[in-house]
């Protein structure tokens, strides 16, 4: 199974935790004409992680890379729910059922329909067992 | 190997003790009978030129420190007239008046002899584009370097400091094989390079640094050579001594003293007793041959040790160690000593950071907090918040391995900490005292 066209490239961005800095980001992508589809902040003590998933991933690296921010690519996969009580419900134990552990998600609910982004340890072998059980995985080609 | 003056720096060790003898002896005549300030000094010290019979007897001699500078301001205790002068500089005064030091053009000739044979033992000379990005103008950086270059024939790129671009420009349009300049301000030429999309590696002929006017470490001096291709030599002097002065040998063990121009002592600065060679303690420098201002016994507030082996680069003058602090330098958190360079020093262990740095310290309650900003190295930046807590966990345990001390780390993004051009301020100490 060609479980490429499923792996989605995230941007993940360093940011201290001072006011502004979202800003700047968000600012820098605008310019570009680059469109944000989803995203979340993970915060520490002091700093956070910007992940978002973008229409043009590349032209957002290289522009913010070149604005001096610390970028990398991280590779999420994105399951389709259905948009309605019950619907997290649903996913959530096929991947506890799938023993699939997840490093962190996020969600997103649009027009058609809502999103669970996933980062897993094992992209591929969670991509095998989340079609095995016969969820719907969003192709990459969705986003960008 | 060359040498710029082999009969002088292969002189075999009692000869240029002899030699030192002579020239404290009538350096101390001169002084007692021609300088009013020098006169009350020794008589306080109930020492008379006399009393010195041998070399040792240096040591019966009184000290001298920055503040006779300040407070003899601008030139109360300079030994020559003001028609011998032929220039001045001033020093930076960071803390409290500036000082003027005033030169003859003995003493000019001598600074350059210093730094010729500085420059020659490191392999400079003719045919090298020395490119001098110290400041020009009343520090003694830019001027010094710049006539030390010249004397060996080498051809100066007085580029002075700022307008980086600029300087990586001409870098590589004339070829500059050398390079004068801070330690921190050769780290922000890598960067600015890196930006421009300019490999100092690749792209320019620079093979050699002259780094100094600011503390650096061993790691540092490791990670400078290994990123730019180069070999980095540290360069030691402050205006009092007439500016830079002092260079490593190829060897890179210590700068090497001329001992016809200084005479080092290494004290303690608590008992004022010399210290064995190898110890650590206070620099203290007599400037044998100097006219306009001489200076004696001068306490400079540095830190080091001496090593008085011959050098295997076959000169017999002493080497003096790394500068590891600076006696005013010291930060006392929590009753302990902490020295800025040691945080260098672990921090440049530790790829995850960058080697920019910042130290915050502030009085929570009754207690001193010491925070230490750092960089996140380009290469490590997970997007795991764990990965990150981890890193961030493990700097915070080396420095408080190293300093004894407990410290709060801060990751910062890569380039928000404050570069500096001149002697970098990498202390904010809040603390009302």
């Amino acid at each position: 199974m060609d479980t490429q066209k499923y792996v989605i490239k995230q941007i993940s961005i360093f940011s201290e935790n001072r006011p502004g800095r979202l800003a700047a980001i968000a600012h820098a992508l605008g310019e570009e004409k680059v469109n944000i589809l989803a995203f979340s902040i993970a915060e520490a003590n002091g700093f956070g992680v910007v992940r978002a998933l973008v229409d043009h991933p590349q032209k957002a690296h290289d522009k913010l890379q070149s604005l001096g921010f610390n970028i990398a690519f991280t590779d999420v996969i994105a399951v389709k729910m259905q948009d309605k009580p019950g619907g997290l419900f649903e996913v959530a134990k096929i991947l506890g059922d799938a023993g699939i552990n997840i490093e962190y998600s996020y969600a997103y609910s649009g027009k058609d329909g809502a999103v669970l982004i996933l980062r897993v340890d094992q992209v591929e072998d969670a991509i095998m067992k989340i079609k095995k059980s016969g969820a719907t995985l969003l192709e990459r080609s969705v986003f960008h | 190997m060359v040498l710029w003056d082999p009969r002088i720096e292969e002189m075999p060790k009692a000869d240029l003790q002899i030699r030192q003898y002579k020239l404290l002896k009538s350096l101390v005549y001169r002084l007692y009978s021609f300088s009013p300030f020098y006169h009350d000094r020794m008589k306080e010290q109930n020492v008379h030129p006399d009393d010195i019979r041998e070399l040792s007897d240096v040591r019966k001699l009184p000290f001298m420190f920055k503040r006779d500078l300040r407070d003899n301001y601008p030139d109360k205790i300079f030994t020559a007239t003001k028609e011998e002068l032929v220039r001045y500089h001033v020093s930076s005064g960071t803390t409290g008046k500036p000082t003027v030091v005033g030169y003859t053009q003995n003493d000019l000739d001598l600074w350059t002899t210093s730094l010729a044979r500085g420059l020659t033992s490191i392999g400079l000379g003719r045919g090298d584009v020395i490119q001098v990005s110290y400041g020009y103008g009343l520090f003694t950086g830019g001027l010094g370097m710049h006539y030390g270059a010249e004397r060996i024939g080498a051809t100066v790129l007085p580029t002075s400091v700022g307008n980086t671009e600029r300087q990586i420009e001409l870098m590589q349009d004339l070829g500059a094989t050398a390079i004068a300049c801070t330690p921190s301000y050769l780290l922000h030429i890598g960067e600015v390079a890196e930006k421009m999309g300019i490999n100092i590696q690749k792209d320019t002929k620079l093979r050699t640094g002259i780094l100094g006017a600011e503390p650096w470490t061993e790691r540092m001096r490791t990670r400078i050579e290994d990123w730019l291709g180069i070999k980095a030599y540290d360069i030691y002097g402050t205006s009092e001594l007439s500016g830079p002065m002092f260079t490593e040998c190829a060897e890179q063990k210590g700068f090497h003293i001329w001992s016809d121009l200084a005479l080092v002592e290494i004290i303690d600065p608590k008992t004022e007793e010399p210290l064995e060679a190898g110890e650590r303690g206070e620099l203290t420098i007599t400037i044998l041959q100097k006219e306009a201002l001489p200076m004696i016994r001068y306490r400079i507030g540095d830190i080091s040790s001496m090593e008085d082996e011959v050098c295997p680069c076959g000169r017999t003058h002493p080497r003096i160690q790394r500068i590891q602090g600076r006696v005013d330098d010291m930060l006392i958190i929590r009753g302990i000593n902490v020295f800025p360079s040691q945080i260098e020093y672990a921090l440049m262990g530790i790829p995850d950071v960058g080697q920019h740095f910042q130290i915050i310290v502030e009085r929570k309650g009754a207690l001193d907090d010491m925070l230490v900003r750092v960089e996140l190295s380009k290469g490590s930046f997970s997007d795991k918040i764990n990965d990150l807590m981890q890193i961030r966990q493990n700097v915070e345990h080396r420095l408080r391995n190293s300093l004894n001390v407990n410290v709060d780390v801060e990751l910062v993004e890569p380039g928000s900490l404050p570069r500096f051009e001149g002697k970098s301020k990498k202390v904010i100490d809040k603390r009302s005292l």
